[in-house]
């Protein structure tokens, strides 16, 4: 018995090989979104666990030298032998053929714990480590040094791009005997230490950044991505639910002709539900195979981001890593449940002998469609809510939930509403009755449109945040870079002089001292600086008092960017503890866009006091030519051209950095439109062959197949360009939400909201392309319908 | 993996011949190997022997604070060639590692060091001597008067030894057996040094004064395979003799046994397997498993038996490879007081 419901079941499928399509396309491709974005996620995970694991930054103190890229050995012996538990990493770049990788070289004796992955590979032993010399790399590195005469090991877990090996391999590799490049400072020193001031006056300490930071820098970035995916896959499940529904509604006829063959009904559903299971796992697995192709086009450009953004090291390789994998299965599964369930549970209440005349499966909706508004008016009243109540990154997502669903919710009804509102205006029978023909296929499209509405809600809102992004960004730059050229590492011998060179010769030169430090706890840095013109004129403020740039100058304040502000809870005339005993009221807050960490500036002569060994880093050059600057500071001083930075080169560099950013955001933004384009072709598609019932008495009537076909058309034409319209409104409150609070609560700035109608314009003719080209087949297979199959419809009138 | 753990997975059978616990199969490949009748040449000989796989400077102090407390301090360094002989700078194939403790009735402080031979952060010059790594030392114009020093998050002790009588050879002349297979270590001691010093504890500083006890051992395999584990004593009694002796656990349940009886003018009688014997006879729970610490140690040839108690049960050496070492009380035939280290105790 069971075989032959089997049989049955399955008939089904191979009578509807659209709907089987459908089925399989719409819960592959929602798996292949979600999965894609996963996989993503899961493998700049991973590359940031191995950078934390290989090099230990951020999780211990380290001692790096105040001048140079390097410091001599003896220090660390020295320190070592004054009690200092420290241990030695050297680090440079190898060029090979194959092409660049970074050394890290560190001693395994002394490193404070859970540093090195060494460990992976038992069956290197220590001696060939330490004096032969054994690199370990992943295996897109490991290729790259195949010509070394050391052993490379192949391990995952070290961070991309880089080779670790032992730091006496690593000095001979570099060529660069007895030198290190810094130590790391183990957290538990013996008692009785002599300062590390007299041991070793060249270095200085800089503070762990907890090991989480990259993690939690970057959380924001995944958690978009994660919305991103979460979003495709709402789409793809509406897809899903469609279909579904539609092919369990036309099953009725043959549920109610097995029952009554005896075929008990708890079988049938389990079988059912089986089926079910089956084909979401089929779709499943191609999802996660597509997700596969999507991770690996994508990867690429989310690691140039992440590393433009936070300078993390994302490997540009892909692997198969199981959680994304199962996961991907796992929501498959769910969403086909979740989709499935309730038609089942319809099946298992019909009365065996109720009538098994196929509905318009949706039509059902006419109680359904009050729960439905209800809902909808709830979820946009939690979305009000939570703007109101502005708490949380989660709570933004959750409000931008709330909104998107809602709003999906509610389109039906509001196109209902103007469908009727069209048709009690309409003239003549043959726009009277497209108006209804419409509102009726309405239940039957709405998923696809609620589909269409997201998608290009998502566009709009996504572009006017990029958009609005870009355009403060670019206005950020200019006044943040007015210095025409910018010198940096240059030892603190030499810059007494070159400063009196340069004023000499008439320029305004405007040294930059900075250290790392915790503000409020918060990561920041604090800055010194020459404040003067220069500033006044060009930075602007967030919010400010009046006399801010003076008081600065005066040392009497503190302005901060946004970031810190937000993030340790500060505005205007706060008080902030900037360490050394020096704690200064806030005149302003500036806008400080791409930067991760807080930033506090205060007078040079304030800096000097707090910290009187720190020498600038950095020197801003006002007046002069850069490359002019660069040919003279290289025959006066010897000064390598790389040390001179052009302000053009450095703006073009931070353009460049930002529009790779959002590179995978416009690319999953397409999908998400293509997805939805998809979902309206495959709901006409299936609405045409239920519908050619209705449509043969039209057709009886006098209306040519061409007519109809146009009537199609122009009917998916409109319905799209009703959604586009609902969609505008409810992009730009989705861009405002994430503006206003989730880059806030992501990033630490707000940003102004532009508005780009142009660029709406394009999305909404965009849009309508998909619709019309959606519809375009459908209508096409009307236009050619064979008469005999119009005329059976009367035949068999059921 | 934690890289101290692959250190370990790597040094293991390496290291763990120095305390004689834990896989302890390694041939002697390339290494120098203890042969009898030797001949010693110091001060050259209190350097180092990197030839030799394994070698120790290893001092242990009873010490007596100004209210009667008993105290016990350990310095040990360590050598462990990964190969025979020396490199230059990072390729020296010497590591070295130490483990100091300061032990009371009631705290145990305990640290180790590691370091890279070649590049002058840990070693050994017979003359001066100076045996170092880090900031800890041992060091003095010759062996008999040298100042002892370590530290720890806990602890730091500085320390002035003085000897008061001759460096003592256990075995034949220096020959140290240590199983029934022949395998065997150079082993010398100086077993005569008078202290005096402080150690920086949490509570503040305290004046110590009391004796130590020095051993020198090389080898490059002192352990036979089947062998499991050591305990090893070292007991000044308070008529001013002293012995060492120890048991080298076979993994069968037998024991080797080894003794140097010492006399107060420094003349030494050596005993083979079998003359000493140690009971366990009340163990304590100490870091997860059940570890003796009151023993009788019977030596009838010299007519002693005796009861050694360990002052704190709990002097577990939680380093990279942790054993049991710490002061203790001898009641019975004779008194005194001494040090006890038990190794293997899994």
């Amino acid at each position: 018995m069971t075989r032959a419901v089997l049989q049955a079941l399955a008939a089904h499928w191979r009578r509807n090989p659209l709907q089987f399509f459908t089925f399989l396309a719409g819960l592959a491709l929602a798996t292949a979104l979600w999965s894609g974005v996963q996989a993503i996620n899961a493998e700049a995970r991973a590359s940031y666990d191995a950078a934390a694991a290989t090099l230990g930054e951020g999780r211990f103190d380290q001692l790096v030298p105040r001048a140079g890229d390097s410091l001599p050995q003896e220090t660390y012996v020295a320190l070592r032998r004054a009690g200092w538990q420290v241990s030695p990493v050297v680090e440079g770049v190898l060029r090979t053929d194959a092409g660049r990788v970074r050394i890290v070289g560190l001693d395994p004796l002394t490193t404070p714990g859970a540093l090195s992955p060494v460990g992976g590979a038992r069956d290197i032993d220590l001696n060939s480590f330490l004096t032969v010399g054994v690199l370990f790399a992943d295996a897109a590195t490991a290729g790259r040094l195949a010509d070394l005469p050391q052993e490379v090991v192949t391990d995952t877990s070290v961070a991309p791009d880089t080779a670790l090996t032992d730091v006496g391999v690593a000095q001979r590799l570099l060529d660069r005997p007895e030198r290190l490049s810094r130590l790391i400072l183990a957290p538990e020193q013996p008692m009785g230490l002599p300062p590390l001031e007299q041991v070793a006056p060249g270095l200085t300490r800089v503070a762990a950044q907890s090991g989480s930071d990259v993690g939690q820098l970057t959380g924001s970035f995944h958690l978009n991505l994660t919305a991103f995916g979460l979003l495709s896959f709402a789409v793809g499940i509406f897809i899903v639910h469609g279909t579904i529904g539609l092919v369990f509604e036309q099953r009725r006829g043959m549920v109610r002709t097995l029952r009554t063959l005896g075929v008990p009904l708890r079988r049938l559903i389990l079988l059912m539900a089986v089926e079910l299971l089956v084909l979401s796992l089929l779709a499943g697995g191609i999802g996660v195979v597509l997700g596969y192709v999507i991770a690996a086009l994508l990867l690429p450009d989310v690691a140039a981001t992440l590393e433009g953004l936070y300078g993390a090291q994302v490997s540009g390789g892909l692997q198969l890593r199981p959680v994304w994998w199962l996961s991907g299965l796992a929501i498959a599964v769910l969403g086909a449940g979740l989709a499935g369930a309730g038609a089942l549970w319809r099946i298992a209440r019909m009365p065996i002998l109720a009538s098994a005349r196929p509905r318009a499966w949706a039509m059902a909706a006419g109680r359904g469609r009050w729960l439905q508004g209800a809902a909808a008016v709830l979820l946009l009243a939690v979305a009000a809510g939570i703007a109101l109540a502005d708490a949380g990154l989660i709570a933004a997502f959750a409000l931008l939930g709330c909104l998107l669903i809602g709003a999906a919710l509610a389109l039906p009804l509001i196109l209902g509403a103007v469908l009727a509102l069209g048709q009690s205006r309409a003239k003549g029978v043959i726009g009277g009755w497209f108006w209804a023909d419409t509102r009726q296929q309405l239940p039957g499209l709405s998923l696809a449109l609620m589909a269409l509405l997201l998608a290009m809600a998502a566009n709009v809102g996504v572009s006017t945040m990029v958009s609005s992004f870009r355009l403060t960004f670019i206005d950020f730059l200019d006044q943040r870079l007015f210095a025409d050229a910018y010198i940096r590492g240059v030892d603190r011998d030499r810059m007494p002089g070159i400063e009196a060179f340069l004023q000499d010769r008439g320029a305004t030169v405007l040294p930059l001292l900075r250290v790392d430090s915790r503000l409020a706890g918060v990561p920041a840095e604090l800055m010194g600086a020459r404040v003067g013109p220069a500033y006044e004129t060009n930075w602007t403020f967030v919010a400010a008092r009046p006399e801010a740039w003076t008081q600065v100058a005066a040392g009497d304040a503190v302005i901060v960017n946004e970031q810190l502000a937000r993030r340790a809870g500060l505005w205007l005339d706060d008080m902030l503890d900037l360490g050394g005993g020096l704690r200064l009221p806030l005149a302003g807050v500036y806008g400080d866009y791409g930067n991760p960490v807080g930033q506090a500036v205060i007078a040079e002569a304030r800096f000097g006091v707090v910290f009187p060994d720190e020498t600038p880093r950095q020197f801003g050059v006002l007046g002069l030519d850069p490359e002019e600057l660069r040919s003279a500071l290289g025959e006066r001083f010897g000064l390598p051209p790389s040390s001179v930075v052009d302000q053009s080169s450095v703006k073009a560099f931070s353009l460049g950095v930002f529009e790779r950013t959002f590179t995978v955001t416009a690319a999953l933004n397409v999908l998400t439109l293509a997805v939805a384009g998809f979902a309206i072709l495959m709901s006409l598609l299936t609405l045409s062959a239920i519908r050619l019932p209705q449509l043969a008495p039209v057709w009886a009537m006098g209306l040519t197949r061409g007519a109809l076909a146009r009537v199609e058309l122009i009917r998916a034409l409109v319905l799209a360009a009703l959604t586009a319209l609902l969609a505008l409104p409810l992009g730009l409150a989705l861009a405002w939400v994430l503006l206003a609070m989730v880059n806030v609560q992501a990033f630490g700035w707000r940003l102004p909201m532009y508005l780009f109608p142009l660029d709406y314009a394009r999305l909404g003719l965009l849009t309508l392309l998909a619709a019309a080209l959606a519809a375009l087949w459908p209508a096409l297979r009307m236009a050619r319908t064979p008469v005999s199959q119009l005329l059976r419809v009367f035949a068999n009138e059921r | 993996m934690n890289a101290r753990l692959i250190v370990f997975l790597l040094f293991w059978p390496v290291a763990a011949l120095g305390q004689g616990f834990a896989g302890l199969g390694t041939d002697a490949t390339g290494f120098a190997v203890p042969a009898p009748d030797p001949v010693f040449d110091f001060p050259a000989d209190h350097g180092p022997h990197p030839d030799y796989r394994i070698e120790w400077w290893y001092v242990t102090a009873n010490l007596t604070g100004p209210d009667g407390t008993d105290y016990g301090v350990q310095w040990t360094l360590f050598r462990s060639a990964l190969a025979p002989g020396e490199g230059a700078g990072w390729t020296s194939p010497q590591v070295w590692f130490a483990h100091a403790a300061v032990t009371m009735p009631r705290a145990h402080h305990v640290a180790e060091r590691f370091a890279r031979g070649g590049i002058g952060q840990a070693g050994v010059t017979a003359q001066p001597f100076e045996a170092w790594i880090d900031d800890w030392q041992m060091a003095g114009e010759t062996l008999d008067k040298v100042t002892l020093t370590a530290s720890g998050p806990e602890f730091r002790y500085d320390l002035r030894l003085e000897a008061q009588g001759p460096l003592v050879f256990h075995g034949d002349r220096g020959f140290s057996v240590k199983s029934a297979e022949g395998q065997a270590s150079y082993y010398y001691s100086q077993p005569f040094y008078r202290v005096e010093g402080t150690l920086e504890l949490p509570d503040g500083p305290v004046a110590v004064s009391g004796e130590a006890w020095l051993d020198r051992e090389y080898s490059s395999q002192p352990l036979s395979s089947t062998q499991s584990g050591w305990d090893w004593f070292s007991l000044s009694f308070d008529a001013g003799d002293k012995l060492m002796g120890f048991r080298l656990r076979q993994t069968d349940g037998s024991a080797y046994t080894s003794a140097t009886w010492i006399g107060a003018d420094g003349r030494t009688q050596s005993y083979g397997n079998g003359a000493l014997t140690a009971e366990p006879l009340q163990g304590a729970e100490v870091a997860g498993r059940e570890v003796p610490v009151v023993w009788r140690v019977t030596l009838p040839e010299r007519d002693i038996d005796v009861t050694v108690e360990a002052v704190n049960p709990g002097a577990w050496m939680a380093v990279s490879i942790p054993y049991w070492e710490g002061p203790v009380r001898v009641s019975g035939s004779h008194a005194g007081r001494g040090y006890l280290e038990m190794t293997g105790y899994e």
